[in-house]
């Protein structure tokens, strides 16, 4: 299954945008979901208005089945930090709804 | 596609700016991957900055000379990955592209990847390893990740990986001999036996594999940051701290800056009056001492300022607390169309707009940058207090109540009230201006581990800064400061003249007052009456506008100069007599309610300070954004001035 599709230019591989392929799997929520404490996997990224920022989730970490826990909401719910990959990253709610997971394993 | 193009020594390869032949090593990595501080330790302060072609992103590169070899080292923008989606990581995709027909390809490149956050990190990896460039990696924190219990094989990882593995923590002098004789060795650096794939999910299972064959064990939650941050991002105690923490933050720039600006004002003050005692001629005299000296000291002034304020955001910065901050400010800033980092850059502002300015460098995007550059100059800075203080003294007196609470108080929090939010809007309209230029940027924001900032990296963004503002801004204050002078002593009047005007040439205040009366910059002031009919304002507050471009506080000694007050610095008593020479108002008082409020709005919003002209220039790389940001705050400034007069005139 190609995830994000990447065109190969001549010299130096253009680095193309995601076009989102998993729009078909049953999803059961994304990342705007989750509260603090839950996990969740990944299943992938739908945001088929903005390819880019689609990519760049998928740079971020956010990739097919990595593991993803809700640490904390900001004060007033947004932003939200997410541990992924190892590291801490805050999204905005806004990005946070684009990654699709599968149900917070309880 | 092959890889190894004869390590690709482009034709023409030349650095904009850099006109060495010298071979080229480019620093990729992610922001917080120690890249900056190895740049550092690699160039120290031979470092210079720069502008890329076209775009207003800036460029740090760096000469280093290892045994007889010489090499430039460039510190390329932080990014998370090749397929750009800023101004800013373009420039580092296009510095990339061999095919770029501006841009000069490096030589080859070296990538920083903190090894905490390796599962990511390969994933840029594998994209730069497919530009086909000599590349080689520098571990970073290799030594957190021992401490937080994750382990990874450097050997195994660069026998998986297929090009030369360096560690390399916070920058340390005995791992950095290593580096350098790799560095030299650029042209002899093997390429992976295999390019990394490109296709996302193959990528996926190359980052797996390579993970697995150097038995990399991910790190634990670092403990330290996880207690930390259950009290700093706490919704209560976060909330607090951070408000506790602005508050020291601009006490300490606000306040503990001004003794240190007293004492070099006192300096250069000691200096004019040394010059004006020895040197005999009155008119060179005045030149050296108010045109010079005043100009060199009203640069030096800011240095103060500047530096506790790189000293504070570059502490910030390295230890992690921006990131919680910028977090916790976030959901607000965004109301203005910012991200949470553009706070503390419009607090700043509200000491003085220079180093608001310069601390909008944390912004990562440089269309953010530009909205709050846009904004800042409108937050009360110091400069507008000794003007405010003068006209809302003459418009109320303090003995004026609005019910229990004194008018001037009311007056002058609504004045740093409307500036904010005037701020806030501003930055709000050109975000979505800028917004049309290109879609918005995703936002997302690392929150890295708490870390010790190191001294010298500290030492170095103070050092940066104050070296980049003399070089490149003290032209442009002292500059305006000698134009100023001279449109305000010039012609010159022998004593012959005066005595024949009537002017007892003995009598300080008189003569100035008609050396002011009688200078080119009268000529201005009445040369520009029309604009500013409409507002009340005759030539001679005319003249008080254009000296207040060097500083706004100029404006109150300028006044006094013109009204011949005894005391120039506390005119606010010749003022109150100024009469109206001409027009419908010959006779009635200059300074009435409807001017002195059309006065401190015209003040509030027009950009009246040409060391922030200078400052946005530098910040943004072009004369465009200061030229934007002159035009809009004058044609605001104009429309709320009159707006203004037109109702204090109507209910006084």
């Amino acid at each position: 299954m190609s995830i994000l599709s990447v065109a190969t230019a001549p010299r130096r591989r253009a680095l193309r945008s995601a076009a989102q392929v998993a729009a078909d799997v049953a999803t059961d929520g994304t990342l705007a979901d989750m509260s603090a404490g839950e996990s969740a996997r990944v299943l992938g990224i739908a945001a088929e208005h903005d390819p880019a920022g689609a990519r760049r989730m998928f740079d971020l970490g956010f990739v097919p089945g990595a593991e993803v826990r809700m640490v904390r909401k900001a004060p007033l719910a947004d932003p939200v930090v997410f541990r992924v990959a190892g590291y801490e990253i805050a999204l905005r709610r806004e990005q946070a709804r684009w990654v699709t997971v599968a149900a917070p394993a309880s | 596609m092959t890889l190894d193009s004869g390590h690709c020594a482009a034709p023409g390869e030349e650095l904009g700016g850099f006109d060495e032949q010298l071979p080229t090593l480019a620093l990729v990595g992610s922001p917080n991957s120690g890249k900056t501080t190895l740049f550092n330790a690699l160039t120290g302060l031979r470092a210079k900055t720069g502008n890329y072609p076209g775009v207003t992103v800036t460029r740090y590169v760096g000469r280093v000379s290892i045994d007889d070899h010489e090499l430039i080292i460039e510190d390329l923008p932080g990014t998370y990955s090749l397929a750009a989606i800023s101004p800013d990581e373009q420039v580092v995709a296009d510095v990339l592209d061999l095919d770029h027909p501006t841009l000069a390809t490096p030589d080859a490149l070296v990538v920083t990847l903190d090894a905490t956050t390796l599962r990511r990190s390969l994933n840029m990896l594998a994209q730069v390893l497919a530009t086909g460039l000599p590349v080689c990696v520098v571990l970073t924190f290799t030594d957190e990740l021992t401490r937080r219990q994750g382990s990874l094989d450097v050997a195994a990882f660069q026998r998986a990986v297929g090009v030369p593995v360096l560690t390399v923590t916070g920058g340390r002098r005995q791992e950095l001999g290593p580096l350098r004789d790799l560095l030299v060795d650029w042209s002899a650096w093997p390429a992976p036996a295999l390019p990394p794939p490109a296709e996302p999910a193959e990528v996926i299972s190359w980052i797996e594999s390579v993970l697995t064959t150097s038995r990399y064990v991910l790190p634990q939650i670092d403990e330290r940051t996880r207690r930390v941050d259950a009290v700093l991002l706490h919704p209560v105690w976060g909330t607090l701290v951070f408000f506790a923490a602005m508050f020291v933050f601009f006490q300490i720039i606000f306040t503990l800056a001004s003794p240190v600006q007293g004492w070099l004002q006192s300096l250069f003050g000691f200096l004019s009056t040394q010059v004006e005692h020895h040197v005999g001629n009155r008119f060179i005299a005045s030149f050296l001492a108010d045109g010079i000296i005043g100009g060199v000291g009203g640069v030096v002034a800011f240095l103060p300022q500047i530096a506790l304020l790189f000293v504070l955001i570059s502490i910030m910065e390295a230890s992690g607390y921006m990131s919680r901050a910028a977090f916790l400010m976030d959901r607000v800033m965004a109301k203005a169309g910012l991200e949470g980092r553009a706070f503390v850059a419009l607090l700043s502002s509200l000491a003085c707009a220079i180093p608001g300015i310069m601390a909008t460098r944390t912004l990562p995007s440089m269309r953010d940058r530009i909205s709050t550059m846009m904004g800042a100059p409108l937050m009360t800075c110091s400069a507008r207090l000794p003007v405010y203080v003068l006209l809302v003294g003459l418009l109320v007196s303090p003995s004026d109540r609005v019910g229990p609470i004194g008018a001037q108080g009311v007056i002058m929090f609504a004045l740093y009230l409307v500036g904010a939010l005037s701020a806030m809007a501003s930055a709000w309209v050109f975000s979505r201006i800028g917004r049309r230029s290109g879609p918005l940027l995703p936002f997302y924001m690392e929150m890295p581990p708490y870390r010790m900032p190191s001294a010298r990296s500290v030492g170095l963004a103070v050092w940066d800064a104050c070296r980049g503002f003399m070089r490149k801004v003290g032209k442009i204050i002292l500059s305006t400061t000698i134009v100023l002078w001279v449109l305000l002593n010039v012609p010159v009047h022998s004593a012959a003249t005066m005595e024949a005007a009537g002017v007892d040439v003995h009598d300080h205040a008189a003569v100035s007052a008609y050396t002011i009366d009688h200078s080119a910059a009268a000529s201005v002031g009445r040369f520009v009456e029309p604009v500013f009919q409409p507002l009340g304002f005759d030539w001679r507050i005319n003249v008080g506008i254009l000296a207040s471009l060097s500083a706004r506080e100029v404006f109150v000694a300028t006044m006094g100069q013109v009204a011949a007050a005894d005391n120039p610095d506390k005119p606010a008593e010749g003022l109150k007599h100024l009469t109206v020479q001409s027009g419908p108002r010959a006779g009635e008082k200059l300074f009435s309610p409807a001017v002195l409020a059309a006065l401190l709005v015209f003040f509030l919003y027009a950009l009246q300070c040409a060391s922030t002209i200078g400052v946005l220039r530098r910040e943004s790389g072009s004369w465009k954004w200061p030229a934007v940001a002159f035009g809009y705050m004058f044609v605001v400034a104009w429309t709320m001035a009159f707006l203004t007069g037109l109702v204090v005139g109507a209910l006084t």
